[in-house]
């Protein structure tokens, strides 16, 4: 298909650097990459790798300072003000003062829906993200792992197909992450989106992606891009599956060639 | 329970009460009206029995029940003697109240134990457990000024100030409402206002941020002092003059902390809104000020008793004849000390009730704020 072959990131010698007061921190350079429609990519690496930044720099919450980006065929800055990406943050970022229902509606008030609309969009991605009956709970009612999928169904209540997840599951239990993980790759299945996630564990980016991306530090920059041969249909046993372990494996070895002539 | 094992209220109390047995009379000799000696057997049983009564294991809440009644009884008996035997009391008549002391000590400690169920009693013992408290002052006091005679221009007994309080409550009442109901109110919703408008003005506009907040912060060290005769030549005697200083105190507290609450948002909570495309107002509306409320509501309890004080303040340069500051400021110089504390007592009361409301108000804004959750 045609439409399979768009590119919804599209990134040319991509570079970043802040300048503070130790002088100059190339947070990222010649940054290469396509991310396609429909892909679920991972960005994995040591922290200070830069990935966190290149997905800012996609949502035009940093602006690159060499290269060339664009997202959805337009400059970040015009992709986020035609609001066609949602956000997930590594902590929930909920609104305390808002119920869930209020929380999801945030972004949905902010965009003039109207009120039938919201309503229908809270319920529907409430169910998405199996939290339906507790959209009138206040968030620091909730579990950890129920904050974060309250603040992916925000992601996901307003109609942007590209979805930028800034490792969302870090701060949850393994057995939590285990089952959110499961649901995300149902919830992409369902929604078909575009998905960009941050991550620092290799078993939870193979788990996920179609395409995963390894990143090294200092400058941050892409020393692989992996794509996944698992089929689309990923139970969790598929972790002890041997072609689960070489891209395991694969991904492992890219990670310590970056990390090889640092010490 | 290791406080019901060993109620050493009790005891001291006990104590106390025979040794003022030994030491009698409870009057110095040459007091005019003596206590006869039904009254003080009256006295001496109803404190000695509930000390007695009160080492016994039983329930807690029979035993500070009958503790309230008993040590209060005894109490309200001595005390009313005192009237026209100022300055007679003896070293026994303290012991006495002491002691009674002691038990409504034990008495309150026991209701600190008790651990109720239901709301409602639950509410009743928040109110009793101070109020016990409270009461213990005004009788000290009361106990303290008439039994060592005390002078009256130095420290007034309470009873004569509630006495004086009812006597005046028309006149104390025309100076509420010049002073609550016309300056302090006035005052505080202007000052408030203009404090929250310019802080998000200052927020907006960067010439506002660099040229005003220096000046105002100027402001908030003028001296009432000198302010409030200033501002009566400006607005004339009436309370326009004091609602003007009032709006000169409130607006300042107002500024800083707004200024602060709109920096209180997080920087993830404001990326979202970045995300949205969301627009200035928009950000400001949804996160920034919800996020600010608690230090608003700060600045508003801040500014509740600093408007009364502004307010009574300000009157005491240059009023018409009405108006809390005006009657605090001529009854002291006509040797009225009990109508002075009299408008203390109101002015307390007001500051209260004010600070109270805002209180309120601040629970229902500001519920999902750590400090106020309630699951």
């Amino acid at each position: 298909m045609a439409e399979n072959n768009f590119s919804v990131v599209s990134a040319k010698k991509l570079g970043l650097t802040f300048e503070t007061s130790d002088g100059p921190v190339h947070a990222l350079s010649d940054v290469d990459l396509e991310v396609k429609r429909g892909d679920f990519v991972s960005f994995i690496g040591p922290s200070g790798c830069g990935k966190t930044t290149f997905l800012r720099v996609i949502a035009d919450l940093e602006s690159a300072t060499s290269g060339e980006i664009t997202v959805n065929g337009m400059t970040p800055e015009n992709t986020r003000k035609s609001r066609s990406y949602g956000y997930v943050f590594q902590a929930p970022a909920l609104y305390p003062w808002r119920t869930i229902e209020k929380n999801i509606a945030l972004p949905l008030e902010i965009m003039n829906y109207s009120t039938a609309e919201r309503k229908e969009r809270i319920e529907r991605t409430l169910d998405l993200v199996n939290l339906a009956g507790f959209g009138k709970k206040y968030p620091w009612q909730l579990s950890g792992g129920m904050q974060q999928r309250a603040s992916i169904a925000r992601a996901l209540a307003f109609d942007a197909d590209l979805l930028l997840m800034d490792e969302p599951f870090g701060a949850l239990d393994e057995i939590v992450r285990d089952h959110l993980n499961e649901q995300l790759l149902k919830l992409w299945a369902r929604t078909e989106k575009t998905i960009c996630f941050v991550t620092h564990s290799i078993p939870e980016a193979v788990y996920l992606s179609t395409k995963i991306v390894v990143m090294s530090p200092r400058p941050g920059r892409v020393t692989d891009v992996i794509t996944s041969t698992l089929p689309k249909d990923r139970p969790l046993e598929i972790r002890e599956t041997p072609e689960f372990l070489a891209i395991a494996h694969r991904v492992r070895e890219g990670l310590r060639a970056g990390h090889s002539y640092e010490e | 329970m290791s406080n019901l094992m060993r109620p050493w209220q009790s005891l001291l109390a006990l104590a106390l009460s025979l040794l003022a047995l030994a030491t009698l009379p409870l009057l110095m000799p040459q007091a005019p009206l003596a206590f006869s000696l039904m009254l003080m057997f009256s006295i001496f049983v109803l404190t000695i029995g509930a000390a007695l009564v009160s080492l016994l294991p039983l329930p807690a809440l029979f035993l500070s029940v009958m503790l309230f009644v008993c040590a209060h009884f005894s109490t309200g008996l001595m005390i009313a003697r005192l009237a026209g035997n100022e300055g007679a009391a003896s070293p026994a008549f303290f012991l006495v109240l002491a002691a009674n002391w002691l038990l409504a000590w034990r008495c309150v400690s026991l209701l600190c134990e008790i651990r109720v169920r239901s709301k409602m009693a639950d509410n009743l013992l928040r109110l009793v457990i101070p109020a016990i408290f409270g009461a213990w002052i005004l009788i000290l006091w009361e106990a303290l000024t008439r039994g060592l005679g005390i002078p009256f221009i130095i420290l007034p007994p309470p009873s004569a100030i509630g006495a004086r309080l009812v006597a005046s409550v028309p006149t104390l009442w025309a100076d509420v409402q010049q002073t609550v109901f016309k300056a302090v109110i006035f005052g505080y919703v202007v000052g408030c206002a203009a404090g929250f408008a310019v802080a998000i003005l200052a927020d907006r506009i960067a010439f506002f941020r660099r040229g005003l907040l220096p000046v105002a912060n100027l402001m908030s060290a003028l001296p009432i002092i000198g302010v409030a005769p200033i501002m009566v030549m400006w607005f004339g005697f009436d309370w326009q003059s004091k609602a003007a200083v009032v709006i000169v105190m409130t607006f300042f507290p107002m500024l800083v902390n707004t200024i602060a609450g709109l920096e209180a948002a997080g920087s993830m909570e404001r990326d979202l809104m970045r995300s949205y495309a969301s627009d200035y107002w928009q950000t400001l509306t949804k996160l920034r000020l919800p996020a600010a409320m608690p230090f608003i509501f700060n600045a508003l309890k801040i500014n509740s008793t600093l408007a009364l004080i502004g307010a009574i303040v300000a009157e005491f340069f240059g009023t018409p004849i009405v108006g809390m500051g005006f009657r605090i400021s001529t009854e002291i110089g006509r040797m009225n000390v009990d109508m002075v504390w009299a408008e203390i007592a109101v002015a307390a009361l007001v500051g209260s009730v004010f600070y109270g409301v805002v209180a309120l108000g601040e629970r229902a804004t500001t519920f999902w704020h750590p400090s106020n959750r309630s699951r």
